[in-house]
């Protein structure tokens, strides 16, 4: 079953360009992060987003702060798609005090509730039931906001898949449900892990509308996205978006690959990259021009290179954080 | 006299008073309702909830504000974390405490840690109020008392009331929280009448309440074993022995000033948990005792508790498995030397 066609509204040239400079936004943040986190000054471990942009920069396009997403382990590209901070954010994978959540969680838990982003999220298949308690408080309270859960073909076998799409399903909640299909979780196939032949056939047991498209083909993700928002802000219900998609790099930053073939990676960082194929989309449909992607690559390296150099100059968070943030209010002795 | 009415009762009051004041309070769960969709009972519920705690809110609230979920934990209990992130006010009935193996992720990983990592800049007014408890002839999966596993975890706050005008108060305050907060119900409680305030009211969380006073010994006592300490304090007193009974109420936070300061009165301390005796509230609060108390004590730290087992089916054998009087008194024999008080 296909989400329902709706009249298809054309990218605008504007439109367009602030697509291409989240898309590179990403690819450029998450290299940078991939050449500092082998010099050891990044903490802990990161998963890197970079190939995967058209995913969450073509579903991101039709939302506002207004709208939720939740995010998985690999949540860099849906914050920077979603609006957050790059400095903030820089600064959060530093375990600074002045990163988005003031250093406490890092590079699997950023989040900015303030633009919907409900933070990024280590718990693989965490995000379906909190991305249909967003959509229901979205529907409950007349916001006219939608929810979007994006999470990676390892989630899809995950327990939580199948309650949280159920009841977004029983409730008709404004929530679309974003695959990430990237062929592998962790290092395991997803043919071998997930007994469908597609993640989208599944919506067929929750009586939701479920496709599959090329996640590196921005306009294809664009285009589904716009159909399943709209039917969610029609008050129709949920829908499940399948994008074939591929990470650049490993599961986590060390992950020697060798799961992978040398061949696919090639075909994948060029002639399949999707950044190359939006940039060839956006100059034969006259939708910028050459010195207008040069500006922005330009622009987008300089963001980067500010937000490292916010990172490295940022505090470390004080002594007396440790324990604040844990409650709102918390008095022990019950004192008044 | 004044107005009695039972703890199941009270529970239900305290949701009305919410809901009634703040349209983003919602109550949402397993048969909370029940019947949902069918015809023939228009507004009516089925249920009202398995034990009937929650019967009538859907006539008076609507089934858009009291949800029937599907039996998935997980799928509700996480979406009531991220309904509470996002600006409601969820009440999520997990219907036996014992269900939380199929949703502790949602309340462990996402809702008690969301705001710490997202760095303060989320709330999650959220109440989970579930019940628990052993007496019932419900077997091993659906008597548990595990309100010590959720004491363990930074984030969540813990009620455990005893009383059915505790139970109102305490609800209203947690429903009112903007933490989360996990709210204990013991079900051999719910029939239990006692005196009940009408209208709107609250008990802070984090403050002990003292049942019975007395300067010989304390008995610090959680849930329904308040009943248990009560009934044995009466026995005592019949040998002269008062017993100062110390209802905590809250988990997390503790009182830990009520508990020091009768224990620096009495200088004797029994507990009494019925949840499984290894890393439990007994011993937590033992521990806070040995630490900040122990001058004040001329005795060892006693404690009631189950034993570690799960909970059994026949009756011959829950009997065993709870705490008793009885087993109060031998304990305080061990502290109080007067042989007499074990033969009461």
């Amino acid at each position: 079953m296909r989400v329902s066609e709706v009249q298809q509204e054309a990218l605008t040239a504007e439109k367009a360009k602030w697509m291409y400079q989240k898309m590179v936004e990403i690819r450029r943040f998450e290299d940078q992060v991939h050449e500092t986190f082998s010099t050891g000054t990044i903490p802990g471990f990161v998963h890197l987003y970079a190939g995967e942009e058209a995913v969450a920069v073509g579903v991101c396009s039709h939302l506002d702060d207004k709208d939720y997403i939740t995010s998985t382990h690999r949540g860099h590209g849906h914050c920077i798609a979603k609006g957050c901070d790059l400095k903030g954010m820089m600064a959060e994978i530093y375990g600074k005090a002045t990163g988005l959540c003031k250093g406490k969680g890092g590079s699997m838990h950023i989040a900015d509730v303030s633009k919907g982003m409900l933070g990024a999220n280590g718990i693989v298949g965490g995000g379906f039931p909190l991305a249909t308690g967003a959509g229901l408080s979205a529907k409950l309270r007349k916001t006219g906001g939608v929810a979007v859960c994006f999470f990676g073909d390892g989630a899809n076998n995950h327990g939580t898949f199948h309650e949280g799409i159920n009841q977004a399903a029983i409730w008709n909640l404004p929530v679309i449900f974003v695959a990430e299909n990237n062929g592998y979780g962790e290092s395991t196939p997803f043919e071998y892990a997930s007994s469908c032949k597609s993640i989208a056939d599944r919506a067929v047991g929750y009586n939701i509308p479920g496709e599959t498209v090329d996640g590196k083909d921005t306009m294809a993700v664009y285009e589904a996205a716009q159909r399943a928002v709209e039917r969610a802000r029609n008050g129709e219900g949920p829908s499940l978006i399948e994008c074939v998609t591929y990470r650049n790099y490993g599961h986590f930053e060390g992950d020697a690959q060798t799961y992978k073939t040398s061949e696919e990676r090639e075909q994948h960082l060029n002639e399949l990259d999707a950044i190359i194929r939006f940039r060839e989309h956006l100059l034969s449909n006259n939708l910028a021009s050459e010195d207008e992607l040069h500006s922005i690559d330009e622009n987008v390296r300089q963001a980067v290179a500010d937000a490292v150099e916010f990172a490295e100059k940022s505090p470390m968070p004080e002594a007396d954080q440790l324990i604040t943030d844990v409650y709102v209010n918390y008095k022990p002795g019950g004192e008044e | 006299m004044a107005r009695q009415i039972s703890f199941a009762d009270a529970i239900n009051e305290a949701i009305k008073e919410t809901m009634r004041n703040d349209e983003n309070v919602i109550l949402l769960g397993e048969d909370v309702a029940g019947g949902a969709d069918l015809d023939h009972l228009g507004d009516e519920d089925a249920w009202g909830g398995v034990m009937g705690v929650t019967k009538g809110l859907v006539q008076e609230f609507g089934r858009d504000r009291i949800l029937d979920t599907p039996i998935a934990e997980a799928g509700y209990v996480g979406a009531a974390v991220s309904a509470a992130a996002t600006g409601m006010r969820p009440i999520a009935e997990l219907m036996f405490n014992d269900f939380i193996g199929s949703c502790l992720d949602e309340v462990m990983n996402q809702g008690a840690k969301l705001r710490y990592m997202f760095g303060g800049h989320a709330k999650i007014p959220l109440v989970i109020r579930t019940m628990h408890g052993a007496g019932f002839r419900a077997a091993a999966q659906h008597s548990q008392t595990l309100y010590g596993m959720f004491t363990a975890i930074p984030g969540v706050k813990v009620v455990v009331p005893s009383t059915p005008a505790d139970a109102k108060g305490l609800l209203i305050s947690a429903i009112e929280d903007d933490d989360m907060v996990v709210f204990f119900e013991d079900k051999t409680l719910y029939n239990v009448k006692g005196e009940v305030p009408e209208g709107h009211y609250t008990i802070p969380i984090g403050k002990a309440d003292i049942k019975r006073a007395g300067d010989d010994l304390t008995i610090v006592a959680i849930g329904k074993q308040v009943n248990t300490a009560l009934a044995a304090a009466e026995q005592l007193a019949q040998k002269g022995i008062e017993a100062e009974v110390v209802d905590p109420r809250s988990l997390s936070p503790l009182d830990e000033n009520s508990i020091l300061k009768s224990v620096q009165k009495t200088s004797r301390l029994v507990i009494v948990d019925e949840a499984n005796p290894r890393c439990n509230a007994a011993t937590d609060i033992s521990a806070l005792v040995a630490d900040k108390g122990f001058d004040y004590l001329d005795a060892p730290i006693k404690m009631v508790t189950a034993p570690h087992s799960p909970v059994p089916f026949s009756p011959a054998l829950e009997d065993l498995y709870l705490p008793t009087p009885e087993k109060i008194l031998a304990v305080v024999s061990e502290l109080i030397d007067d042989e007499s008080i074990v033969t009461i």
